[in-house]
């Protein structure tokens, strides 16, 4: 096809005006002057043409050549994703350092994923098939934990006339032949592109009915989030955002992480790339990273890039999910994408909404956050996408508008708290404000799956903790020595949770993942401490002679002094509390 | 080869257009010529086919719109670099202003700079040694971090920052490889005056490269100041292997100036009239600190910035926040108190430290000693808010004891004289001494190995105590 050239008529930052109307397609991917540089076409007008470019334009000239490349703004999906960490359009880091050296320069042609690698293909089609968009034509082992399928592209059908052998081939080595319905013989290579801001079709959508496991007991236990769920993560700076990130990223149970680093720190990715590589899934015994790709987009690259960095990470996502796998996505973080609008909509000089904001902030979260879910694919498999979005609010504050639309898109809400950080509680997840509307839909798996009684002791832990914050407030007024034994008892309690079940140390090696038998056990012994000391104190024995005993600080070191493969020595403590009792009684009777 | 067009069409404050320019790049650098006398720099911000708008560095004064003559140089803002930069004095666009003459070589690089590439970044784990016990105990400084000082007018910041210059470079692992650079944007002559003589003084100045824009100094020219004072960082620390300590002061003042001329662009303003592009502008700074894989140099960055109106949301310190590897945060009340450094410590945070510290750095139980000390004075803050209004009799025996506590943690501990060089041992066990004050049962965020370890001997005569 021809490609159509404009010229370039006015730049300002990251925007550039052609003059006219050269042809150009909105959302079409343009070539930007002598150095090539990535654009986006995002405005058109019988005068003018506007283009956001992903790159630095320092040194663009007027009449510098726009070249058309006639399709939308894609990547490039095939074996090689996993493992390898990417800019915000695609572009992997360790070929641009190999080319522009440890800085990044502009225009850097690379290729999205390394063509001349051959990969072990296996054929699961053979000639006479019927395929279909989805069918999955061959099985590649992408990493030592990831069997990467690929599939026919969608919207596309026809049937197998030939097949290469299994073998060694590369991303763009023909595998099948098929015709399609117009009788036309067509190749297929274990690549295929897709429109980064269009959503991969699927069959249908399944509720969401299981939980995501994270191993992280405020999460797992207080509020849960189910597999292809939504949930945010809001912070100032310093609450923990980007460490809760990483502790959901290492141990959740998808089987792929998406990991987004959208406008943040660059040393912040070096650490999980360093960390990944070396730390160990628990469940597959293969190194993190096997798992994991990252897309890095750090605060000072270019911030059209930055702003198509979500989207990047969520095709990738669903790519993995069309094959069946359940892919949790961190985007880190969502108020700098939100920024990034912001930034280019005041280049445009659109009319601005809340704090400067477009007005269309509101529907691209809310179409960012529709593409999580739990799916039938168009293969017949089933897959799932979750999204955990940090949002990074102004000052902390949280009725800024990203946080008010995020809470509005997602069905967990996990607010940090500024005080819980600086007393260095960490995760410093605010229980009081923090939700989960997941609750109630995984409520029957966890009965099933972890103990009958797990919602139940869940709710009293958490009524516990409501009580304990309410007579903080009496507390502050007055003191704690004037309470009754029994609201001391709560107080007590309260505290023995805080400690021992919700903060969570995520540098202690039996503490950083908690499996849920383990936390249902710790709730058990946590309450049945409680229901023994309430009858102590019922048989009115003052707090004062309970504390004597050190059974409540033994109590809240069971998760650094029970390993996880140890959960029978949680009897040991169901002694000692009896123990505790029976003490109390004889020497007070 | 070089045309040079006369006259202008428009002058706005800081920003001029000339109109029937040719061949003129987006972000290229102009020079103007005044009456034929006046040299200025200019910065082409905006281009529109043969209508540029410029940006003036050293402000529009003197120009009218017939006489002034503009040439296009082809190319961005570039900086010369040899090692003859060390202990020479720079204005905002690093023109020598010690009289030394220019600085000739052939090695020139674009004052920008480029992005680093998160896969050739190493990781900071080195800590520096500054001798407070505030900063090494609480909120370690890592090699190749970017750690800002958030302060108030009339608080030490300067006295801080000094401080930390002279005991972390030049105490005892003072060796060639290192060098400070200082970039002034907007400070009083007499905290540039404070700078050099801590410098002179404390033996430096020959390692020492400035950027000084005082506060009379024209606007414009501040927006450039720290990319310049960073490109010459950069130049030593990884073309050199230097270790650079650069101080940044005063964030503030280019956020306004950014303001500034964002309104006079006419741009559409985000939060309290700073510009949209403010959290990328500030990125494109901080982000400059790092350590490169395969080079032995590194930056480090000290920035620091008064807080307008002593207020840790406003967009300054907010967006800084976000970008940088933590915080230190110094407080009036502290400051009223008489305590230097008045820091306070629970906003105050490094987010390298947990990477920098422990066995193999420091010691084994520093990460829980910290966390220990932390926790406990967030108690206090509770116990001295339930005094005020109880009255402090009326408390419990344990709140009696972090009262005690925290007093003692604000005298004894963060307090320090301006000379005064604590090793990590030292402060450490300081550290362990204050705890003695609380029951050994109040510990809960020590681990029972490292409690026993080191719980006994805050109660026997230490080290800190025979000083």
């Amino acid at each position: 096809m021809i490609s159509l050239i404009g010229k370039i008529y006015g730049i300002n930052g990251p925007v550039v005006y052609i003059s006219g109307n050269q042809g150009f397609k909105m959302g079409e991917m343009v070539l930007v002057g002598k150095d090539k540089l990535v654009g986006e076409v995002i405005g058109l007008t019988k005068d003018k043409t506007t283009v956001q470019v992903y790159e630095e334009t320092s040194g663009l000239k007027p009449g510098d050549d726009v070249i058309s490349t006639g399709s939308a703004i894609s990547v490039t999906l095939a074996p090689g994703i996993i493992s390898n960490i990417f800019d915000g359009i695609e572009r992997p880091l360790l070929e641009v350092a190999k080319q522009s050296g440890a800085f990044i320069s502009r225009g850097v042609n690379v290729d999205s994923l390394d063509m001349s690698k051959l990969w072990e293909v296996h054929i699961t089609v053979k000639p006479g098939d019927r395929i279909y968009g989805g069918t999955i034509i061959a099985e590649v082992p992408e990493t030592s934990a990831i069997l990467h399928k690929s599939m026919v592209p969608p919207n596309v059908e026809g049937v197998v006339t030939r097949t290469a052998p299994d073998g060694k081939y590369t991303i763009h080595d023909t595998i099948v032949t098929f015709t399609d319905k117009n009788g036309i013989d067509r190749d297929l290579t274990l690549t295929q592109r897709w429109p980064i801001r269009i959503p991969r079709p699927i069959s249908k959508r399944y509720a969401s009915n299981r939980p995501l496991i994270t191993g992280q007991r405020i999460l797992d236990t207080l509020f849960p989030i189910a597999k292809g769920g939504t949930a945010a993560i809001p912070g100032g700076f310093g609450t923990g955002k980007t460490m809760s990130q990483h502790q959901l990223a290492k141990w959740s149970d998808a089987d792929i992480i998406v990991y987004i680093g959208c406008g943040e720190r660059g040393n912040e990715m070096t650490e999980v790339l360093e960390d990944f590589s070396k730390l160990v899934d628990p469940r597959s015994g293969n190194p993190l990273l096997a798992r994991t790709t990252l897309i890095a987009n750090t605060s000072n690259m270019p911030v059209a890039a930055r702003e198509a960095s979500i989207y990047t990470g969520i095709t990738l996502a669903e790519y993995y999910r069309d094959m069946g796998y359940h892919v949790a996505i961190m985007a880190d973080s969502t108020s700098r994408w939100a920024e990034a609008l912001r930034e280019l909509s005041g280049r445009l000089e659109e009319m601005p909404a809340e704090e400067g904001f477009p007005a269309y902030l509101a529907s691209r979260l809310s179409a960012f956050y529709e593409r999580a879910g739990f799916m039938q694919n168009l293969n017949g498999t089933e897959g799932s996408v979750s999204i955990i979005g940090a949002v990074s609010p102004q000052g902390g504050d949280f009725s800024e508008p990203v946080t008010q639309n995020t809470k509005r898109f997602v069905r967990c809400f996990w607010a940090l708290d500024k005080s819980l950080a600086y007393a260095r509680h960490f995760p410093a997840i605010q229980w009081l404000t923090s939700y989960s509307e997941y609750l109630n839909d995984l409520a029957p798996w966890y009965i099933t799956n972890v103990g009958e009684d797990f919602i139940e002791c869940r709710n009293q832990l958490l009524s516990l903790l409501t009580q304990e914050s309410q007579l903080n407030e009496i507390v502050k007024l007055i003191g704690s020595d004037v309470l009754p034994d029994d609201q001391k008892l709560v107080l007590e309690i309260a505290r023995v949770i805080r400690l021992g079940f919700v903060q969570q140390n995520a540098y202690h090696p039996s503490d950083t993942y908690v499996p849920l038998e383990k936390q249902l056990k710790m709730m058990r012994t946590i309450l049945y401490l409680y229901s023994k000391a309430k009858q102590l104190i019922d048989m009115s024995m003052p707090m004062s002679i309970l504390k004597e005993e050190d059974i409540f600080e033994k109590v809240i070191s069971i998760k650094y002094e029970v390993p996880n493969n140890e959960l029978h020595r949680f009897d040991d403590y169901i002694t000692m509390i009896d123990a505790f009792y029976n003490r109390i009684i004889t020497k007070n009777a | 080869m070089s045309i040079e067009y006369l006259g202008l069409s428009e002058i706005n404050g800081p920003l001029i257009a000339l109109e029937g320019i040719r061949d003129a790049s987006f972000d290229e650098i102009v020079e103007l010529t005044v009456e034929g006398k006046i040299k200025k720099i200019g910065r082409i911000v905006e281009l529109y086919e043969d209508k540029a708008i410029i940006q003036v560095f050293q402000g529009t004064e003197d120009m009218s719109l017939f006489n002034t003559h503009t040439k296009l140089t082809g190319h961005p803002l570039e900086l010369a670099l040899s090692e003859d930069i060390l202990g020479r004095v720079f204005n905002g666009i690093g023109q020598p202003i010690d009289g030394l003459g220019n600085i000739t070589s052939e090695l020139k690089r674009d004052v920008n700079g480029k992005p680093l590439n998160p896969c050739s970044r190493e990781y900071p784990r080195n800590y520096i040694k500054t001798g407070i016990s505030a900063i090494d105990c609480l909120t370690t400084l890592i090699r190749g971090q970017k750690l800002p000082i958030f302060s108030g007018n009339g608080l030490p910041h300067d006295q801080l920052a000094a401080q930390i210059v002279k005991q972390a470079s030049l105490g005892e692992d003072s060796k060639e490889d290192f060098a400070i650079v200082f970039a002034a944007m907007g400070v009083k002559h007499d905290v540039a005056d404070f700078f050099r003589r801590t410098f002179e003084e404390s033996g430096a100045s020959t390692h020492v490269v400035m950027y000084l824009n005082l506060a009379n100094d024209p606007v414009v020219e501040r927006l450039i100041t720290p990319k310049v004072a960073l490109t010459a960082a950069e130049y030593l620390a990884y073309d050199k292997g230097m270790h650079i300590l650069v101080i940044l002061t005063d964030m503030t003042s280019y956020a306004e100036a950014l303001r500034e001329v964002s309104s006079s662009k006419g741009e559409i303003p985000s939060r309290k009239g700073y510009p949209g592009y403010l959290y990328s502008e500030l990125a494109t700074i901080y982000e400059r600190a790092g350590i490169v894989k395969g080079c032995k140099g590194s930056v480090t960055q000290i920035p620091i910035l008064t807080m307008p109106n002593d207020d840790i949301t406003h967009p300054i310190p907010d967006l800084t926040g976000y970008i940088t590897e933590g915080q230190i945060v110094l407080d009036r009340s502290m400051h009223q108190k008489a305590i230097y450094p008045p820091i306070n410590i629970l906003p105050s945070l490094s987010r390298l430290m947990k990477d920098g510290i422990g066995k193999g750095f420091t010691r084994d139980d520093h990460q829980d000693l910290a966390n220990q000390l932390f926790s406990s004075y967030a108690h206090v803050g509770e116990a001295r808010a339930l005094a005020s209004v109880i009255g402090e009799d009326e408390l419990s025996p344990i709140d009696k004891k972090y009262l005690k506590f925290g007093i003692a943690l604000e005298q004894q501990y963060i307090a320090q004289g301006l000379t005064e060089d604590r090793s990590i041992i030292q402060t450490l066990d300081k550290g362990w001494q204050l705890l003695s004050i609380l029951p050994k049962e109040e510990l809960d965020r020590v681990d029972t190995k490292t409690l026993e370890k080191y719980y006994p001997i805050a109660n026997t005569e230490t080290i800190a105590d025979k000083e």
